[in-house]
């Protein structure tokens, strides 16, 4: 819908607050990689109760270069203002309550009251842009995307078209308010007349007896209930009133006719790209409420070295928080020339975690968005690819080994040396030595590749597979080696001493399970 | 509209704080049969009764302006009678309202309020056809104040406008309400105009609109639309059944207020009657300011005593002016209780503005009037209940001010009397100094003598009076402390009977 008038159609000094121009083709399908890493059910947490925006190929599309990733992150930056945040989301809720008005108003069949909710729904939305307005001048925005709306939205206020509106709509709601009518109710008549210069009944009653009137007595007013649509009765009333006074009704129906189309599409666009700032702005909010860092991300170019501290994986965090857990934070940091980093450790321990870690970040930083970490450098990724356990199918392990190649494969054949790669758990299902071998090869082909990559696994003979793999090893409490602490540091592997202190915790080490099994 | 009989430029408090020591004073000076004689029969002027003497004034001003409404009661009772009794039957009229109530509808809520308007109206007419009836036989400054304040605020024109009120508070034809439009098209902002008095005639009920008018008519069996014009009517009358029904409180309020004070009158002609009947005499006090420490009567008695019992009662004389001090003392049944509560009755009753048991009253007025008496049900004088005489002091100690009037009645008798008598003479020193004057009823001999032997010129010594043969004539008379061992004698008895043995 484009408005009317030609003045303002699309004005060039506004492109949105998410895309520096509008050439930027809009993926629609889910990315293959956000299942492993369980973006699809951030994503849709993020999309509950705003359903209507249709924000979902925002997440979709990551962004390809360094400007269009600092163009969005500057616009976070002013949405970190309190001042801009509140008025933003002012100018949304006013938005919001504008279409309920109008979709209320649709449903009507009653002419004059479906005007006046219209009228009502004009003056919602010239109230919230001139709060926007207002928003944005008091509190002067450093980036660039809130700067040009701030631009756009001066010369809209003060255009001829939105000056017109403003001055129909009050004029017609002066007219309005001035309409006094009588009503006489006798019998199954009401009579509808002009005023006429009468006193105030009630006022004349409680006169007359002032003078009995000594100390409080209670209230006798009823509670009656308000009913929001128009009831025949009433209709016809308005009807009557309308034939004794034409002019304010004509006027509200040139109004209706006049500005059908009032909502400028640019303000509709901004209201829903805005939408994607502010649905991931409230999980930031819980986080931080929970005690946890969130910081925007410095991007790096290939070649330098990269890394956060205090980073954690936000889906899980959502989880634990609202369950009232601890979030463990992790480090980690690629210097030249390391590309790989091989996790190993005991089971259950944070490294499934950690990877997807690792490739969220990764995935956010592209979005444009602050990421769930203290500091953070990050790559610019063109691609993630993720190869994660599919689950064991029993009956047919021949085939889940051909499986998991054949997906190897799919990757190396479109990974490049701007890729990410998480590899959580490979090769499970076959024997040792096949695994060994095959994950060497695998690592070798990925190194080759250049692409980064992340690699869970239980081999820890992986981790010395080429120059420039780093080791992480899951960590347990020393004192308690089968607690886990759910913390990932840098350090060679370190064998299989986990899984024995986890068998003892079970009690299912061989001298336990004679001394069981005796009974 | 105020009443303004009770207090010349106020409004009476209705309840009192039931305290401790109220209930004390209550029980002390016998002041049940008082209120029951006054309220003769009637709760509510029981009530009426307790409270306003229970709430003593403290100016001579206030006391004589009562005195002269009872004055005038007295002249013309019959007439305070009426007033009373149209007053209660007033304030029971919400109650005696019977109809078909719609609940909390303002239809319901305004019937219902112009039924106990219509019925109040009668009742203001009573009221200002007994003033124009009777007000010239009234010349205090209170009663003529009421039927002042009755014949401005009811006069003909008041009532002309109040039956209007009440015609088209009926809505017989029609309601007339102006509105505006809200932003949803609907009438609010809804003002009631002034109805018309009757229903209209049957040419203008033909309702043929006329010019500037447009008229919509309800189809028949239109159930949505009848319910739609009574939620209208109802939005329409709520301001307006809320003001009347108000204003119905406001009547009856007033009813009540008038009730309250003409009936502590009624109250204290039932009293009046009944001593009369009973031949007793009675006086108007004179009161005094409070700083006289004024005291003197003749012909004083026990009201209560005087109410309960068939042969007349013991009357008394006193003259104590300028004393801070008034001791009673000697053996027991000799009259010192009874002269002690005449006194403290008869100085409450003056206070509330009534008249006294006595033929002749003078005192200063007490700031606060308390009791200290010996627990009836103590009757050995020795019970080893000092704690709670001394708490119970205590707490009295915390309500007297300079001139308040305390009365003692066998005060520390519950130790021995060496250290009674030693706590009594503190107490009672410390009260005098407080300019607080002391009524004290005492059997001990050794607080009375020395307090007696300091030979102030403002303490008086009372002990009941005995004829030339020893008999009691249950008087007290001023009189030096005696003491009361006759050991004495009773010595002298057995050794004079052993020696001639």
């Amino acid at each position: 819908m484009t408005s009317t008038s030609p003045i303002l159609s699309r004005p060039v000094e506004f492109p949105g607050v998410l895309f520096r121009d509008r050439t930027v083709p809009l993926i629609q399908e889910e990315p293959d990689f956000f299942g492993d890493l369980n973006l699809d059910q951030f994503v849709a947490s993020m999309l509950d109760g705003r359903e209507n925006f249709r924000l979902a190929p925002f997440f979709y599309t990551p962004l390809r270069d360094v400007d269009a990733v600092r163009y969005r992150q500057e616009a976070v930056r002013d949405l970190e203002d309190s001042g801009i945040r509140t008025g933003i989301d002012d100018f949304c809720a006013a938005m919001r309550t504008t279409r309920e008005q109008l979709g209320r108003a649709a449903k009507i069949h009653f002419r004059i009251q479906r005007q006046a909710l219209f009228l009502s729904a004009t003056e919602t939305y010239i109230a919230g842009t001139r709060g926007l307005d207002r928003t944005l001048q008091d509190h002067s925005p450093d980036s660039r995307a809130l700067r040009a709306l701030a631009g756009y939205l001066r010369s809209y206020l003060s255009s001829a078209e939105f000056g017109k509106l403003a001055s129909d709509a009050a004029s017609v709601r002066d007219q309005l308010r001035g309409i006094a009518y009588r009503l006489r109710l006798l019998g199954d008549t009401i009579t509808v007349s002009l005023v006429r210069d009468e006193e105030d009944y009630t006022a004349d009653v409680e006169d007359t007896f002032a003078r009995f009137r000594e100390t409080p007595v209670k209230s006798y007013r009823s509670k009656l209930r308000s009913i929001p649509d128009l009831n025949h009765v009433e209709a016809q009333i308005v009807l009557r009133v309308a034939k004794l006074l034409p002019e304010p009704f004509a006027a509200l129906d040139r109004f209706s006719a006049e500005h059908h189309e009032f909502i400028h599409q640019t303000l509709t666009d901004f209201d829903r790209e805005v939408q994607f700032f502010l649905a991931y702005l409230e999980h930031v909010d819980r986080m931080r409420a929970g005690g946890l860092p969130v910081c925007v991300p410095q991007v790096c170019a290939r070649g330098e070295s990269f890394g956060a501290s205090d980073a954690y994986d936000p889906v899980l965090a959502e989880k634990l928080l609202a369950a009232g857990q601890k979030v463990v934070c992790n480090d980690f940091r690629l210097d030249t020339p390391e590309r790989l980093i091989v996790v190993t450790g005991p089971n259950h321990g944070g490294k499934t975690t950690f990877a997807r870690m690792v490739g969220i970040l990764h995935y956010l930083v592209a979005l444009g968005l602050p990421v769930p970490a203290r500091d953070a450098r990050l790559l610019l990724t063109d691609r993630i690819f993720t190869h994660f356990e599919r689950g064991e199918n029993l009956q047919d392990l021949t085939g889940k080994l051909e499986d998991d190649l054949a997906r190897i494969r799919e990757i190396l054949s479109h990974a490049s040396r701007e890729s990410l790669v998480v590899v959580n758990e490979i090769f499970t299902s076959t024997s040792l030595e096949d695994a060994l071998a095959l994950g060497t090869k695998v690592i070798e082909q990925i190194s080759q590749a250049g692409s980064v990559c992340v690699c869970v696994t239980f081999l820890d003979e992986l981790s010395h597979v080429t120059e420039s793999s780093v080791s992480m090893v899951g960590t347990v409490d020393p004192d308690d080696p089968a607690r886990r602490t759910f913390k990932v540091v840098r350090r060679p592997a370190d064998g299989l001493a986990y899984a024995e202190a986890i068998a003892q915790k079970y009690a299912v080490t061989y001298q336990s399970l004679k001394a069981r099994l005796a009974r | 509209m105020k009443v303004h009989l009770l207090h010349a430029d106020h409004d009476t408090p209705r309840e009192v704080a039931e305290t401790p020591l109220r209930e004390d004073l209550v029980q002390d000076l016998g002041l049940e049969t008082l209120f029951d004689v006054m309220a003769s029969g009637d709760a509510f002027l029981h009530e009426v009764a307790r409270t306003v003497l229970l709430q003593p004034l403290t100016e001579p001003d206030a006391i004589r302006y009562r005195q002269q409404v009872l004055h005038d009661s007295l002249q013309r009772p019959e007439v305070v009678r009426q007033l009373y009794q149209v007053a209660t039957d007033a304030e029971s009229s919400p109650r005696s309202v019977r109809g078909w109530s719609l609940g909390n509808y303002p239809s319901g809520i305004l019937n219902r309020a112009v039924s106990v308007l219509e019925e109040l109206i009668g009742y203001l007419r009573q009221l200002r056809a007994l003033t124009d009836e009777h007000a010239a036989e009234f010349g205090s400054p209170g009663f003529q104040g009421f039927f002042a304040t009755v014949r401005q605020n009811l006069d003909f024109d008041y009532f002309a406008r109040l039956e209007d009120h009440l015609k088209r508070l009926h809505f017989r034809g029609g309601l007339y309400l102006t509105a505006r439009l809200d932003g949803q098209a609907q009438s609010a902002g809804l003002v009631l105009r002034k109805p018309a008095k009757e229903r209209p005639s049957l040419f203008d009920s033909l309702q043929l609109p006329r010019r500037g008018e447009y008229a919509y008519r309800l189809p028949e069996r239109d159930e949505a639309g009848a319910r739609a014009l009574s939620e209208l009517r109802d939005r329409a009358l709520n301001p307006v059944a809320d003001a009347s029904a108000q204003s119905a409180d406001h009547v009856v309020a007033f009813f009540s207020a008038l009730r309250w004070e003409v009936g502590f009158y009624v109250a204290c002609l039932n009293l009046a009657d009944e001593l009369a009947r009973r031949r007793l005499p009675v006086c108007f006090p004179r009161p005094e300011q409070a700083d006289t420490p004024a005291l003197q009567t003749q012909g004083l008695y026990d009201v209560g005593l005087g109410l309960r019992v068939q042969e007349g009662v013991v009357t008394n004389d006193l003259d104590a002016d300028g004393c801070t001090l008034v001791m009673l003392t000697g053996t027991n049944q000799g009259g010192k209780s009874t002269m002690l509560r005449a006194l403290g009755c008869a100085q409450l009753m003056m206070q509330a503005g009534l008249l006294v048991p006595a033929a002749d009253y003078r005192a200063g007025v007490a700031e606060g009037l308390w009791t200290h008496f010996k627990r009836e049900e103590d009757e050995t004088l020795e019970s080893g209940k000092l704690d709670e005489e001394l708490e119970r002091l205590s707490r009295l100690v915390d309500q007297v001010r300079p001139h308040a009037m305390v009365l003692f009645n066998e005060s520390f008798s519950s130790t021995n009397e060496r250290e009674g008598s030693r706590i009594g003479r503190q107490v009672i020193d410390a009260l005098r100094e407080a300019k607080v004057r002391v009524l004290f009823v005492t059997h001990m001999y050794d607080l009375a003598h020395r307090i007696a032997t300091a030979q102030r010129t403002d303490q008086l010594f009372l002990r009941p009076e005995r004829t030339a043969d020893g008999s009691r004539t249950f008087k007290v008379v001023p009189g030096e402390p005696q003491t009361t061992s006759h050991g004495r004698d009773v010595y002298d008895k057995v050794f004079a009977t052993a020696a001639q043995s």
